[in-house]
């Protein structure tokens, strides 16, 4: 079965076409890596998803429906703000802050809607940390309450909007490890945003690939190579393979990097 | 001191202005927008200088400027209600705006003080009233929208894949900012409103991370130095708002050296 279907899909946000005759199949219970440059349209394919970018054309279809608002069976960790960070409150009431968060009335949470904030704290191990404040808290550990967020609910699909971000290689590892055995665990389809595919290796099962309003979507073998990136570019690209790694390279360039490179120096903007 | 009718009626209005700004500045300290409020509490002063100009009782010129602006800065979008230029620029027109009404009316002085820095010993009976109708109302629609109020506040993106527009709760709150500004107002000025509305609120954020002890802990706060500052004022013959802004600051100070060690 297929978590999600694209058919022929223009997605466009004002007058900008962001990706256009887009067609493929997400196989339900995969790890995929979304990947891409710098407004290649990850975030906006993922709201697409999560039914709040309607297709301008084509048909998509989200665990058997047509993408719809406030769908329970998806999970979504939204692309960072500095903002979490400066948050006076502790952990656990940050993340008990989207249990049944549509619902009217007080923010007062139930004996069950309590259980669930454990649970999914649990799930990530992140027990200890949401006693303190987030504003003690690493970018990593903050992370790690942001996914147990995403887990409210029991959702099917996960989508995660750059985990990574402005965090160093080491913890980078540390949550590709944590997604990947929470996955394992629930046996949910993950989608995963990232500007650099080494920290993703170990985990993937497919690289969705999107670049110049295209998509390509496959294991690593198929899609990394330098004629599909070349088409996605729409440059010459070369993939070079040393050590375990890979690196996309134009022209000695290697655009990962200084794409993710570009994205710290934003991040680290946010915080001042 | 409570033999006094004034002073009976003082606390009062100081008690429930004083409960709905610790409770609704809590929202407002949380979701960054304190500049805004202070906006919409100048705005209030154009409003009541344009009703007693009118003839009308200022209260309602407050609450009908303040009530409009809060709407047009919601709907206007969260970016816009973060936006410190045009804010201010808002913020000096109304001000300026206020003088010009000022301008036309004869008890020029004494009615530009109370405005701006509150009088609240000459609150009648039926202000009183009123204040009490605005706060009942404020704090039941706090009581219904507060959670996903939280909720857009915390994590809009993932509060809107949810089904909660953080719009239309922006613009719901700012409503309710606006009417527990023209409280305060009312107790303070609209100069001072920060003392009710941001002090108590902040102070509460630095001693507890939690949402629930962090309201009441605001609220109790704001009303401890609203009624305070109400007595210091009758003991010692100075301008109460000046003894309510003394108590706002002193405390998040002392709350800030204490935490901050
Ligand atoms: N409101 C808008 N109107 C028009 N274009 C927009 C709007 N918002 C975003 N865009 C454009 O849509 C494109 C896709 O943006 P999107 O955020 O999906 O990219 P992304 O791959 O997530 O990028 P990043 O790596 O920077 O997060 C970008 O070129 C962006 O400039
Ligand atoms: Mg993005």
């Amino acid at each position: 079965m297929s978590a999600i279907i694209l058919r022929d899909v223009r997605l466009a946000l004002g007058g900008r076409v962001v990706l256009d005759r887009v067609s493929l199949d997400i196989p339900a219970g995969a790890f995929v890596g979304v990947l891409g440059p710098n407004g290649a349209g990850k975030t906006t394919l993922l709201r697409a998803v999560l039914g709040l970018v309607p297709p301008r054309q084509g048909t998509l279809r989200v665990l058997g429906q047509p993408p719809s608002r406030g769908n329970a069976a998806i999970g979504y960790m939204p692309q960072a703000r500095g903002l979490l960070a400066t948050l006076p409150l502790r952990g656990w009431d940050f993340v008990a802050g989207a249990v049944n968060g549509h619902r009217l009335g007080l923010p007062v949470l139930g004996k069950l809607e309590r259980a669930e904030v454990d649970r999914v704290l649990d799930l990530v191990g992140a027990g200890a940390l949401a006693r303190r404040p987030l504003t003690d808290l690493s970018g990593g550990e903050r992370q790690r309450l942001l996914l147990a967020q995403a887990l409210i609910g029991r959702p099917r699909l996960l989508l995660l909007d750059e985990p990574l971000i402005s965090l160093d290689p080491h913890h980078q590892h540390g949550v590709v490890d944590l997604v990947k055995s929470v996955q394992r665990e629930l046996g949910v389809t993950v989608l995963f945003s990232a500007h650099e595919l080494n920290p993703l290796l170990g985990a993937l099962d497919l690289v969705l690939y999107l670049g110049g309003g295209q998509a390509a979507l496959g294991t690593v073998e198929e899609v990394i190579t330098g004629p599909v990136l070349s088409r996605l570019y729409g440059a010459p690209i070369d993939v070079v393979r040393l050590g375990g790694r890979i690196f996309v390279m134009s022209g000695g360039h290697d655009m990962e990097h200084d794409a993710h490179r570009h994205d710290v120096a934003e991040a680290g903007h946010d915080h001042a | 001191m409570l033999d006094y009718d004034f002073m009976r009626t003082a606390f009062a209005a100081s008690g429930v202005v004083a409960l709905v700004a610790g409770a609704v500045g809590y929202f407002l300290v949380l979701r960054g927008q304190t500049f805004a409020g202070h906006a919409l509490a100048h705005v209030g002063f154009t409003g009541a200088t344009g009703a007693v100009l009118l003839g009308a009782a200022p209260l309602w010129g407050l609450v009908v400027a303040t009530l409009a602006a809060g709407i047009g800065m919601g709907a206007a979008g969260e970016r816009l209600a973060q936006r410190d230029v045009a804010i201010g620029l808002v913020l000096a027109l109304a001000l300026g705006l206020g003088l010009l009404f000022l301008h036309f009316y004869t008890a020029f002085a004494t009615q530009a003080t109370a405005l701006l820095f509150g009088n609240v010993l000459a609150v009648d009976s039926e202000t009183l009233r009123t204040l009490l109708a605005l706060g009942a109302v404020s704090l039941a629609a706090l009581a219904v929208i507060a959670r996903p109020l939280l909720f857009a506040s915390l994590q809009p993106e993932l509060a809107e894949a949810r089904g909660v527009s953080p719009r239309l709760y922006g613009v719901a709150f700012l409503a309710l900012v606006a009417l527990a500004t023209a409280g305060c107002a009312q107790i303070v000025g609209v100069l001072l409103v920060f003392a009710l509305m941001v002090g108590p609120a902040a102070t509460a954020q630095r001693l507890t991370g939690g949402v629930g002890s962090g309201v009441a802990l605001s609220a109790a706060l704001a009303l401890a130095e609203a009624w305070l500052g109400l007595a210091l004022a009758y003991y010692t013959d100075w301008p109460t708002s000046f003894w309510i802004t003394a108590l706002s600051a002193a405390v998040y100070l002392f709350a800030h050296i204490r935490v901050g060690a």
